[in-house]
Order: structure tokens, then C-alpha cells, then sequence
């Protein structure tokens, strides 16, 4: 079993197709759905958690692909911008997943991509604009 | 035996000063007894990284040719408005300035991304800035507009003055209301969702030396990466508050005015801030050095996390309408542990003020003074303590009579 998280984009025409259904039903993969932002005649966005067999997986990204949405991994949307955090610890007790952590014994804050669900909610509360989400 | 600064400084000529910081202290005061500590210890060096609104810079560009007369114009650097109510090319930058063109709160909650404090920073940096001016012609200063780059180097004096800095204790803030708020104590969530605080602990300056025994006007400082001085007591100096059998106030009590020259100084310890739905601050690096001249101020350098109380105060209601009283007591211990207990619920903690960085100062002002390079001050007279009789004031309003016929 894997567990990958990635972002789709759909293309203007795909908004109205149940892609993910399909996902589900064809390729037996587990979604869940973190973030969506589909708006009728423009493009759309989702943050899933994916979890399948590897091969229904790849096969998964494939149908994907060929129907013409692009998948990239979350990772690649988010950026904790070290040089501008002070590890002052104001995003701590907003981040949902605890992929923005510290660690008590010397108080030094750390970020983990892998834990990140995009949800925004550290963007408003840094001070520094350590934080960056491209979504 | 009592020790002098003077021969502190001794010790530091020769390179046989001991130095630890505020968080060393603990543990070696602990396990020698504070007599035997206060014997060995010289100094006790202390650090604090976190939001200071009432800080600011002033700065002397030099004479245009022809001349231009500053002082009742409009002055800016990178947009942001100076006061410039000196003589001809004087003036103040406060570091919560913004562009008269920002939206402030029209869009709620505001984003306040530059303003003041980031200019000092990038000046500090060594960057280049706008100086655009408009003035109204003298016979002596005839000239009427200014748009020129300056940097840091070009000018002739750039101080900062920061006149209420290191507050002794903060509040703890909560949001008891019902909506999400946006406050200098960052984003509160409601119901009590979240609780920040903003204090360095047992690592702050003030706390360190809660009853003003060693810092007072003169007293040499580690300010934004460069050497500062104490002016005096800070706006706000509230010395005569409720403390604790170790001395420590438990609620916001004393602070600094500190000054230093900005072009010793480094950005990484001055930081442009940015409080969504409240506004612009800097963020400034202050470490304080404490001589050990006796076992009383060596006791109070040891203090701990634990023994520092804070009170955890209502940002939704009771702070903006000037209500005393809190909904809660905690200490440091517990606040840096991620979560307190207020009326039996269990509140996640964030701070506000970097406890790593701070640590960083005091680790950096040792160094300085284990190497020769920092020396104490015996200041010229100490900040006003709980003794004083100072009494913290409101604004007492008085509504100003229309006069009929004016």
C-alpha cells in the first residue's frame, strides 16, 4: 500500500466529469479529498490524499493523465521559508496536522512537507511570512 | 564577598571572567548553592527576540545643494512617512508607519505587508531606500522637492531609539468570543481556541533582574546585533504591580528605553513584522548583561520558568475596553509547554517572542564578553523600582466645551 499527496488541475472542460469517482470505483484507490476550489468555466484545484496499491496507483495516474488533469505532488506548493522564521512558535497551535512543530527542549520549530495538508490556517498567524502556499 | 563591576571588568581585560547565560544559571545555582555561585559567577548574560511596537530610528541625511528645509514638510522613505518636525534634514522613522496608500482594515482583516519597521530592516541591510521629500522654501533652504536613493552609509548619524522595549512580563492573550480576532497578540481563535504569549522567561532581561538592582541609565547593551545603551525606564515603567515572593510582577511591569547606533547593526536581529488585522512592528533582538556583585542578584538571575507568572487576559472583550482583571494565572514552564488549563479547558499555547533566538542573544553577548570585546557599564543611576511610588495612569478624558459664537 502506498499513501501519496498530490494536487490535481483540471482543465476548464473536465470541471462537470466524476473523475475522482472513477478513481474510486475503477481503480480501488482510497481519496481524501484535503482541498477543492472547482468553479464552473474556469480551472480547477484538489489536495488528495491518495491511498492504493502501488500498481492501481500508477494506473490511476495514468487515467489521469490521459483525460488531461495534472498531477503534481503537494510538496512542491509549499514553502517554509526557513531564513525568514524565528522560531517564535505563533503557527504551532493553529496547524491542524502538526506539520509545523516544535521541539520543547530547545524550542526550535521545524517543518514537515509529508504532514502538510495546504489549509492555509499558519499564512495569516506568521508574522514573518515564513509560510508560503501556492494554491 | 561583594563584587564591583569595575572589577568585573578586570576579569574581562584579562579573559578570566565567568559567564553564563540566564538559562546556564539555573542549573549551576542549583547544584553549587547560590553563595558559592555568586562567588564564582561574574556575569549573567540574558537575550529576548519579539515585537516592539514603540520602536524607531532617527537620522540625519546631510544638506542638499541647494538646500532643503525638511523640518514642516513631507518626508518618506520607500513611501513610508517620517516625522519630520526637527530642524533641516532631521527626522524620526516609526517602526508601525505605513504608506499613506495601504488600505489598513478597509479590507478586514488587513495585511499591513510593509511599513516602517521593514524599511529599518532593509536599511540595516545596507539597501538602498527612496527619499522623497517636498518642503515649502525658505530664503536659506530654497530648495522644494527631494527624490534621491539613500543607503545606510550615506548618511551621517542613523540611531535607533526604541523608547519602550524588553517589557518585564506580558499578558497572555485568549479570545472569549465567539469570531476569530486579529490582535498585536496575533490571530486569537474563538471560545478560547488558542493562547498566546510573549515573553522570553527566564530569559528576559527585566526578569533577570526583576527589582532593578544592576540596569539603569547607561547600562551597555547587545541591541540589534550591535552595542546599545539603556536611556532609562521605558514608557509604561509600572514597577510598583503585584509580585511574587521571588520579586517576579506578575503582570506587565517594567521596560526600557534603550538607543545604538543602527549602522552597527544587523537585520538579522531586527526584523519587519506583520500582525494581519492589526499592523506593522519591529521585531528586535535585546540581550542584557548582569554583573553578579552580590548572592541577592545572582538569586534573582536564577530565576525559572516556573516561578514567573503570567495572567491570561480576554482580547475580545476585557482588553479593549480597559476591564482589569484576568481569567486566569499560569507560568512559563506551562506556557512553553504547549498547553495551559484556564477555567478547565485545555488551551493549545503559541508564543510570540522566539525563545531559540533568545538564547542565541545571550549565547552571543557571553561570547562577546568571554572575549574581550564587551565590557559592563556601572550605570548612572538605576530604573525606578517597586519603591518609586510611580502610578500607572488612564487617559482621563475630559470633553473639550464648544464655545458658542467661536
Amino acid at each position: 500500500m502506498q499513501k501519496k499527496r498530490i494536487v490535481l488541475n483540471y482543465p476548464q472542460n473536465l470541471v462537470d466529469h466524476p473523475v475522482i469517482s472513477k478513481l474510486v470505483k475503477d481503480y480501488d484507490l482510497v481519496v481524501n479529498i484535503m482541498r477543492a476550489r472547482i468553479t464552473p468555466k474556469e480551472e480547477g484545484r484538489l489536495v488528495l490524499e491518495l491511498t492504493g496499491k502501488r500498481a492501481a496507483m500508477e494506473a490511476g495516474f495514468k487515467y489521469l493523465s490521459e483525460m488531461g488533469v495534472r498531477v503534481q505532488p503537494l510538496a512542491q506548493d509549499v514553502k517554509w521559508h526557513e531564513d525568514r522564521c524565528t522560531h517564535c512558535t505563533a503557527c504551532i497551535s493553529v496547524c491542524p496536522t502538526k506539520a509545523l512543530d516544535v521541539q520543547r527542549l530547545n524550542m526550535e520549530v521545524s517543518f514537515k512537507r509529508d504532514k502538510c495538508i495546504a489549509c492555509e490556517l499558519c499564512i495569516p498567524v506568521c508574522p514573518y511570512q515564513a509560510m508560503e502556499i501556492l494554491f | 564577598m561583594a563584587k564591583t563591576v569595575e572589577e568585573i571588568n578586570e576579569k574581562i581585560r584579562k579573559g578570566k571572567a565567568v559567564v553564563l547565560t540566564a538559562e546556564e544559571i539555573i542549573d549551576y545555582a542549583a547544584e553549587k548553592g547560590a553563595k558559592k555561585a555568586a562567588q564564582e559567577v561574574d556575569v549573567v548574560t540574558t537575550g529576548t527576540f519579539g515585537p516592539m511596537c514603540s520602536s524607531g530610528a532617527y537620522f540625519n541625511v546631510g544638506h542638499t545643494k541647494p538646500r532643503i528645509k525638511l523640518g514642516g514638510g513631507k518626508t518618506y522613505l520607500n513611501d513610508i512617512p517620517v516625522y519630520t518636525g526637527f530642524a533641516a534634514v532631521d527626522f524620526f522613522l516609526g517602526a508601525t508607519a505605513m504608506p499613506d496608500d495601504d488600505p489598513r482594515n478597509k479590507i478586514f482583516p488587513g495585511k499591513f505587508a510593509y511599513g516602517g519597521a521593514y524599511v529599518i530592516e532593509e536599511l540595516v541591510a545596507g539597501k538602498d531606500i527612496r527619499l522623497t521629500a517636498s518642503a515649502y522654501g525658505t530664503d536659506c533652504y530654497p530648495r522644494k522637492t527631494l527624490e534621491t536613493y539613500i543607503s545606510l552609509r550615506d548618511m551621517n548619524e542613523a540611531v535607533l531609539l526604541n523608547i519602550r522595549n524588553a517589557y518585564q512580563n506580558y499578558n497572555v492573550a485568549v479570545n472569549l468570543s465567539e469570531k476569530v480576532i486579529y490582535t498585536y497578540m496575533g490571530v486569537l481563535q474563538p471560545k478560547m481556541g488558542n493562547a498566546n504569549y510573549c515573553s522570553a522567561g527566564q530569559l528576559s532581561p527585566l526578569l533577570n533582574d526583576p527589582v532593578f538592582k544592576t540596569i539603569g541609565i547607561g547600562t551597555r547593551i547587545f541591541l540589534g546585533g550591535g552595542i546599545g545603551y539603556v536611556v532609562g525606564n521605558g514608557t509604561q515603567h509600572n514597577p510598583g504591580v503585584k509580585r511574587t515572593e521571588g520579586g517576579i510582577p506578575k503582570t506587565p511591569s517594567g521596560t526600557l528605553c534603550v538607543q545604538g547606533d543602527l549602522k552597527m547593526m544587523s537585520p538579522k536581529w531586527l526584523r519587519g513584522t506583520s500582525f494581519t488585522g492589526y499592523g506593522v512592528t519591529l521585531t528586535v533582538g535585546i540581550g542584557v548583561p548582569i554583573p553578579i556583585l552580590n548572592e541577592e542578584i545572582l538569586r534573582y538571575a536564577a530565576v525559572r520558568d516556573e516561578e514567573i507568572l503570567a495572567q491570561v487576559v480576554d482580547y475580545s472583550d476585557s482588553y479593549p475596553q480597559c476591564i482589569p482583571g484576568s481569567v486566569g494565572e499560569v507560568n512559563y514552564r506551562q506556557l512553553k509547554s504547549g498547553k495551559i488549563t484556564v477555567q478547565g479547558k485545555v488551551i493549545p499555547t503559541s508564543g510570540l517572542s522566539s525563545y531559540l533566538k533568545a538564547k542565541e542573544i545571550a549565547q552571543t553577548l557571553k561570547e562577546w564578553i568571554g572575549t574581550g570585546k564587551f565590557f559592563l557599564t556601572q550605570p548612572v543611576e538605576l530604573l525606578p523600582s517597586a519603591d518609586s511610588g510611580i502610578v500607572f495612569k488612564a487617559l482621563k478624558e475630559r470633553p473639550i466645551k464648544k464655545q458658542l459664537g467661536a
